[in-house]
């Protein structure tokens, strides 16, 4: 009973993480899915999102406006991304090492120290991890739920845009994108762009809810948002056909994620092992549908001329 | 229309791997001429189609498209002006988009991509009627990915794509080579319809000397880099492959290279 009710209990917190994490994981989607490119730059634009969200607050900005500024930092770092890929012809993978790496001296410029607090007493913040069991309008997931159904809207229509569609053409068949006169590069570039600053975003959200801005909070945010993509994909793929309903998907799979992670962190699992675990689970999840083409398809193939000739039950 | 002006392109250039593909090709296309390609493997036919498309930069000589010198041109900034279909059928579309939303694309070639919508109801019917004209039932399926047509239905879209807005120049790089007889047939029919619809200039690589002859008004053959024959006009009607044979015999010196022409 102990055990139910301590889990019940941390779910919100799992929620709102999840929703804010989702945030994140839709801006890794519009890279690894859409432009078909895995941008390492996140780990370093999220922090980046949060310093700059936390600097400016504390400097008495508006937190719309510092979300904002952190959504433009994000953009920014992903434009380095892009230039590094595109103009200096450094593999993308690489590119958004390099970024990454910069963004680390660069976070730290940002906060002027390796973490840097801001707390709720103090700052009129948009959301706070100590009001997610609150009963009113102060409770962060109402709002996180309306940023993330405002951004996945956005996304939507700008997805059907020429300018959205330019951009799924290239990581669709890039040769095809040229041939259609699109700039390719230039997609490239602002796909990026639009990744790293919801990344920014995120992390801005982030660290107010968690009351501070890490130096090290990105580490392994990739991951984590691959983790909710796959997750995502693999619970609602089949029914989930629409844009933005893969969208949505996405959002839930990293909640559902967090609440994975509550299940087995009160099972007893140690924290230590979260990011390794993670990490194995994402691996087999990106692994299985490779297996399923190498080794089954041709004895799906099989199976199915033996029903033809056999009739075969089990085929 | 199209004017090639001396172009050189080498490969690899200073290693062991060098291999110049274009020897100085000159051509001219007039307006509404539509030849027809041959050549052996490694005669620079491809490397010909990919330098005037802007694949990559020649060493020397120029591209003049309709007047536009487009010698210095990245492959997207010459779009405008040139329709293309590849050989391999998975080049020419996006399979994971729908086969509307490719064609819509195709109807944006060349065009300012803005944040006006990527496609509208008045170009979905339009789409719907040119999708008929091709008699693959694809009108019916036009939300569906391109991943799920077959070989031929993506080369014969590709095709009206290429052609959606009319080009100035039509290139096709073997775009029936990949696919099977029947389906080959029809694909170069649809072709021949096109191109005569829209008095296209156009030029059509392909493998098959018998294609080459029945097709187009003028055909080249393309030997080590350099355009060897170029026929046109009451000639071009006459020919036959025992005839084209003959002449390459005479162009390349030697009859070992028969062989080599007719199955490569």
């Amino acid at each position: 009973m102990g055990f139910l009710s301590a889990l019940l209990n941390s779910l919100p917190g799992a929620v709102a993480q999840g929703l804010v994490w989702g945030i994140m994981a839709i801006g890794v989607y519009i890279t690894f899915r859409i432009l078909d490119v895995a941008d390492l730059t996140v780990d370093g634009s999220i922090a980046t999102g949060g310093a700059v969200v936390v600097m400016l607050i504390r400097g008495g900005c508006n937190v719309w406006l510092a979300l904002l500024c952190a959504f433009l930092a994000g953009m920014l770092a992903g434009m380095v991304t892009g230039l590094f890929h595109t103009l200096c012809g450094i593999p993308a993978i690489l590119s958004g090492i390099l970024t990454q790496l910069s963004l680390y001296s660069i976070n730290l410029r940002i906060l002027g120290a390796a973490n840097q607090a801001i707390s709720v007493d103090k700052y009129d913040l948009l959301v706070s991890q100590r009001f997610v069991r609150m009963l009113d309008g102060s409770n962060p997931l109402v709002l996180l739920v309306i940023i993330s159904v405002v951004v996945i809207a956005i996304l939507y229509w700008f997805f059907g845009t020429e300018l959205g569609s330019a951009l799924r053409a290239t990581g669709s068949n890039e040769n095809m994108a040229r041939a259609q006169g699109i700039n390719t590069n230039f997609t490239k570039v602002l796909g990026l762009m639009l990744s790293n600053g919801m990344v920014a975003v995120a992390g801005g959200l982030l660290a107010q809810y968690q009351g501070f801005a890490d130096v090290k909070m990105g580490q392994g945010a990739i991951v984590i948002g691959l983790a909710a993509v796959i997750i995502g994909e693999v619970i609602f793929g089949r029914i989930f056909r629409n844009f933005a309903l893969k969208l949505l998907s996405v959002s839930l799979g990293a909640v559902i994620y967090y609440m994975v992670i509550q299940i087995v962190l009160r099972l007893g699992l140690n924290t230590d092992d979260l990011k390794l675990l993670t990490a194995v689970v994402v691996a087999i999840f990106l692994a299985v549908p490779y297996w399923k083409q190498k080794y089954f398809h041709g004895k799906s193939r099989t199976n199915a001329v033996r029903a033809e000739i056999g009739g075969s039950k089990n085929a | 229309m199209l004017e090639i002006k001396g172009i050189w392109k080498t490969f690899n250039a200073g290693t062991v791997n060098e291999k110049v593909a274009l020897k100085g090709v000159s051509l001219t296309l007039k307006d509404g001429e539509f030849v027809t390609v041959i050549g052996g493997n490694g005669a620079g036919k491809s490397t010909l189609m990919n330098a005037v498309a802007g694949v990559y930069p020649v060493d020397q000589g120029s591209i003049i498209i309709d007047g536009v010198d487009v010698t210095g041109l990245p492959e997207y900034k010459r779009a405008p002006y040139i329709g293309r279909v590849f050989q391999d059928p998975m080049m020419g579309t996006a399979a994971t988009m729908q086969i509307e939303e490719n064609m819509a694309l195709a109807a944006r070639r060349g065009q300012g991509r803005g944040l006006r919508s990527g496609i509208t109801k008045a170009e979905r019917e339009r789409y719907r009627e040119m999708l008929a004209a091709l008699g693959l039932g694809l009108e019916d399926r036009m939300t569906s990915k391109v991943g799920l047509l077959s070989g031929g239905q993506r080369q014969a879209l590709t095709l009206l794509m290429a052609t959606l807005r009319k080009p100035k120049l039509l290139l096709l790089d073997e775009h029936t080579a990949a696919l099977d007889p029947k389906t080959a047939a029809k694909v170069l029919e649809t072709t021949e319809t096109i191109i005569q619809r829209d008095q296209l200039t156009t030029l059509m690589i392909t493998h098959n000397m018998r294609d080459a002859i029945a097709h187009g008004t003028r055909l080249i053959m393309m030997y080590e880099g350099r355009v060897a024959i170029d026929i046109s006009g009451e000639e071009k009607k006459k020919l036959t492959v025992e005839g084209l044979l003959e002449m390459f015999s005479k162009v390349s010196g030697s009859t070992e290279a028969d062989d080599k022409l007719l199955l490569s």
